[in-house]
């Protein structure tokens, strides 16, 4: 079976006006939700206490938050997880508790009228800690643009590793707007996802850049919008094909994999949709906006400068 | 065009995937419930024990499946769990208090995998349910400590010596030795100079007198630094046994932190208060010569006394010297004395001879134990919210001293729950310094089972949806693929096996991630074959320069993810890195799977012949 028959011949690059368009129009909603309401951060960055409880049958999340209303926790924030009787609550951290204290005083409350619950999952994290993780996030996606940025120049020619990161930077914009538009829980498990996506949205940009090289030394002359159309149009089954398997373990992984993991799987299914069409808009967009020519691949001819030296 | 590997990559691909099954072997077998007996003070346990707990257990007529020696400790397994409860009090019974033993799971895999040193994958804490706590260490307390003994230290000296000193005190982190002259300032720092060479001193003066301003090296800080973090995480491992856990981690992270996971473990609340728990004990003089209701209503406490509240909320003045403190007690044990909880405690010998000092000096006075606590808060402080360290003191008991004692008395005044824990911690050994819980992961062993259950058939499902896929795509080839990718979940779960390295969930989602992608190797090549074949060369040349072409691409594109997933392993924690880990073995065992094990395949099925079209 085929998908594409043959090698199709779509002016992927003559459209590139409405493409980054459309990019820049979703870059700016997602940079606006990211400035307007923000990443909905979990207790891995505010700090704070997270406890889900397991009722033995459908639990009232009425019930639930007039009881820690009257324990002292009417801040809590009190939410069915997966199903009614999974109940998750979260804290800001509390003035004069510690964690510990905070964690057994919510139990006192939710066992109060006799309920037998089961305490499924405790997380407390404290301020400090919370900051700190932030900090090493932001870091690590920081390292990880760079030194990618350094592999690929390194590997291509700067005009193309500009055009990478600039798929990866869209990608990557796009998934964290999508999460404050929505108001998704923003946790670690997420931030993973971001790099996971940054490694996906990179490995598809990579592959259509080398068939675009393969091509320019191949053919030297002839416009670069021509062969990039070329490039594109000839690895057009292989970026759909791995998009489509990539998404069909994700959707596996969403459906099935539980409610914890499913921020994560929401991350990288937004991501690779979105890395899959900017390997195919943004990077050779860019890179054409950068006037990338075949010269720009060839390796330099040592030949012609000892002879200019030549008195 | 030939396409035929020679003999000795068939080989390798056989071996890699022989080397796969191996080590993926003992994950397939499940766990017994086991009880794991080890020596209290850490020493190996031999044969002997073995056949000892077998003894034991089969005497209470319990039936046991297995039980061996690993890392010198004895493991027992059972068919039932009904056993391993029964089993673990009969064993605490029999083999008395320098043993621990923890209820845990062992795998059931056969005893020839056992010795040849297999392993099934360790789950994480998130997967078998556990907990795993990160604290603090009050660094600053630390240094406070050695400042303070400093003080106590300098004031016997010069006592001594016969140097008559105005005062000697302790801040944070400097001490101040105050002089009458000169002269005495000289003779001091020569002193001290002689004693030890950890301070740096500087002469000063403080309200006119001559003074000595003593700090520590930088080298010297830096050294108790280490050793309060030292001395913490072998009292907390101390701590960690008492608790009775199978497999406890308590490591060190970063420059004051230390980590602990305590698999299996349930009661956080409870363990939190025994690990991370300050709890000592100073013994004092009570003053009876100043009335304690007086120095609470003026806020004051008399010179040389200080103002303490007992469990009632009143209040009581006790000297400040101290008798003897918490870490010169050897042992403790909780039990009743006259129908009371008390805490039974032995003192060595330092702390005997004080004793016995103070009490044939003091007979038919009082003397009061004070409990102290450091705990922490939070507080809000400029709009921000910060973490707030402070000492809660506070006496259990005041009685009168009927007799001369010595290195052996008893402590009353507790509830028998805080008599037990009191004597716990005292047995343990103290912190060097207080420690504070920063972070906590609790799963209950509900949800880790659940987690189990929904990974796997996120991982199956997933592995079928491709498989399915790739085959009506790629037909034959879409079945070498499928066999590379089942071949590659095979290795990814050997290396994990063999690196113990825990599988948690986010690592789940790193191994089905690596599902998804692992196949994109194959798509590449398969998508350049037909290509290739499309242009009119002839299939044995598609195939070669399919392979051939596709590498660069290959190779490019799982560096950079390659990349991606370093970054994260490096920076990231707990949960960032078990994500990292499995992505990372996935990549690396994809690239030889997708690449060397389908290009065996193809070469044994097309290599050497003629064909006139590929299964593709």
């Amino acid at each position: 079976m085929q998908l594409i028959g043959k090698t199709t011949n779509i002016d992927f690059m003559g459209h590139r006006r409405l493409a980054v368009t459309v990019s820049i129009v979703l870059a700016i909603a997602s940079i606006a939700a990211l400035i307007v309401k923000g990443l909905a951060f979990g207790i891995d960055f505010t700090g704070g206490v997270l406890v889900e409880v397991g009722y033995p049958e459908d639990s009232d999340l009425v019930v639930v938050r007039s009881q820690l209303a009257d324990g002292g926790f009417d801040t809590a924030i009190v939410q069915h997880f997966g199903t009614s009787r999974d109940v998750l609550i979260r804290l800001m951290p509390i003035e004069g508790m510690d964690g510990n204290d905070v964690r057994e005083q919510i139990l006192q409350s939710l066992r109060s009228d006799g309920s037998d619950i089961d305490l499924r999952r405790v997380e407390f994290v404290g301020p400090q800690v919370g900051q700190e993780l932030t900090e090493t996030g932001a870091l690590a996606m920081l390292v990880a643009i760079i030194m990618i940025l350094i592999y690929v120049a390194l590997r291509f020619q700067w005009k193309f590793a500009v055009g990478a990161v600039a798929a990866l930077v869209h990608d990557v914009v796009i998934t964290l707007g999508f999460f404050a538009m929505l108001q998704f829980d923003f946790d670690l498990s997420v931030l993973a996802a971001i790099l996971a996506v940054i490694g996906y949205s990179l490995n598809d940009t990579i592959v259509v850049f080398d068939r675009i090289r393969e091509n320019m030394l191949k053919v030297r002359k002839g416009e670069p919008v021509d062969i990039m159309n070329l490039s594109i149009n000839q690895m057009l089954a292989r970026t759909l094909i791995t998009g489509l398997t990539t998404l069909l373990v994700l959707l596996a992984l969403f459906l099935l994999g539980g409610e914890v993991i499913r921020p994560f799987s929401i991350a990288l299914i937004v991501g690779v949709i979105v890395g899959t069409y900017s390997s195919i808009y943004v990077a050779s967009a860019t890179a054409l906006a950068l006037k990338i020519t075949v010269q720009d691949l060839l390796p330099p001819e040592k030949g012609e400068h000892e002879i200019d030296d030549l008195p | 065009m030939q396409n035929r590997y020679p003999m000795w990559v068939n080989l390798l691909v056989a071996g890699v995937v022989l080397f796969g099954l191996l080590f993926a072997l003992p994950n397939i077998y499940g766990e017994d419930p086991a009880i794991q007996v080890a020596l209290q003070n850490g020493d190996p346990l031999n044969e002997a024990a073995v056949t000892r707990i077998e003894g034991i257990l089969q005497g209470e007529g319990l039936e046991i499946t297995d039980a061996f020696l690993e890392e010198g400790r004895v493991v027992v397994r059972f068919a039932e769990e009904e056993a391993q409860f029964r089993a673990k009090p009969k064993l605490e019974e029999t083999l008395g208090e320098e043993y621990i033993s923890a209820m845990t799971l062992a795998p059931r895999m056969p005893d020839w995998m056992r010795s040849l040193g297999l392993n099934p994958m360790s789950l994480g804490l998130d997967l078998r349910g556990g907990v795993h706590f990160l604290f603090e260490v009050d660094m600053e307390a630390a240094i406070a400590q050695v400042m303070q003994n400093y003080e106590r230290d300098f004031k016997t000296l010069l006592r001594e010596e016969k140097i008559r000193y105005r005062s000697v005190r302790s801040t944070d982190d400097k001490v101040y030795v105050v002089l009458r002259d000169e002269a005495d300032r000289d003779s001091a720092r020569r002193l001290i100079a002689a004693e030890t060479n950890e301070v740096q001193m500087l002469d000063t003066t403080v309200n006119g007198n001559p003074a000595i301003e003593l700090t520590m090296t930088d080298v010297q800080l830096r050294q108790r630094q280490d050793f309060a973090i030292e001395q913490n995480i072998t009292t907390l491992r101390n701590r960690v046994n008492e608790l009775g856990v199978a497999e406890p981690v308590v490591q060190r992270q970063g420059l004051d932190r230390v980590v602990v996971q305590l698999p299996g473990v349930q009661d956080s609340a409870q363990a939190i208060k025994i690990l991370g728990a300050t709890a000592t004990l100073s013994f004092h003089l009570v003053d009876e010569t100043n009335n304690p209701l007086e120095a609470e209503r003026s806020g004051r406490a008399p010179t040389g006394s200080r103002l303490y509240k007992n469990r009632n909320g009143q209040p009581v003045l006790l000297k400040r010297d101290v008798i003897v403190t918490g870490d010169q007690i050897t042992d403790a044990n909780a039990g009743f004395t006259e129908g009371q909880p008390a805490v039974f405690v032995d003192l060595g010998p330092k702390g005997a001879r004080r004793m016995l000092d103070t009490t044939r000096n003091n007979i038919d006075r009082g003397m009061g134990v004070v409990f102290i606590e450091q705990k922490r808060r939070t507080i809000e402080r400029g709009g921000e919210r910060v973490d707030e360290n402070y000492t809660d003191e506070r006496v259990i008991s005041v009685a009168t001293i009927r007799g001369v004692f010595s290195n052996s008395f008893q402590i009353t005044g507790l509830t028998s729950t805080e008599a037990r824990d009191l004597a716990l911690l005292l047995r343990a050994g103290s912190l060097a310094a207080p420690i504070y819980m920063v972070e906590e992961r609790t799963i209950g062993p509900s949800l880790g089972q659940e987690n189990i259950n929904q990974g796997r058939l996120a991982v199956g499902i997933g592995f079928l949806l491709v498989v399915v896929f790739m085959l009506f795509y790629y037909r034959l080839f879409g079945l070498f693929a499928n066999l590379a990718l089942l071949v590659n979940l095979v290795m990814i779960v050997a290396l994990l096996s063999l690196l113990q390295a825990s599988l948690t969930m986010p690592g789940i989602a790193g191994i089905v991630l690596t599902v998804g992608m692992a196949v994109d190797a194959n798509v590449l090549i398969f998508e350049r074959i037909r290509e290739e074949l499309r242009n009119g060369n002839t299939p044995q040349a598609a195939i070669h320069s399919g392979y051939e072409k596709a590498f660069s691409s290959i190779a490019d594109a799982n560096i950079t993810t390659l990349i991606a997933a370093l970054v994260l392993w490096t920076l990231g924690s707990g949960p960032v890195r078990g994500f990292a880990v499995t992505l990372s073995l996935g990549i690396m065992t994809s690239m030889f799977t997708a690449i060397v094990g389908t290009r065996a395949l193809v070469n044994l099925t097309y290599g050497g012949k003629s064909v006139d079209r590929l299964a593709i």
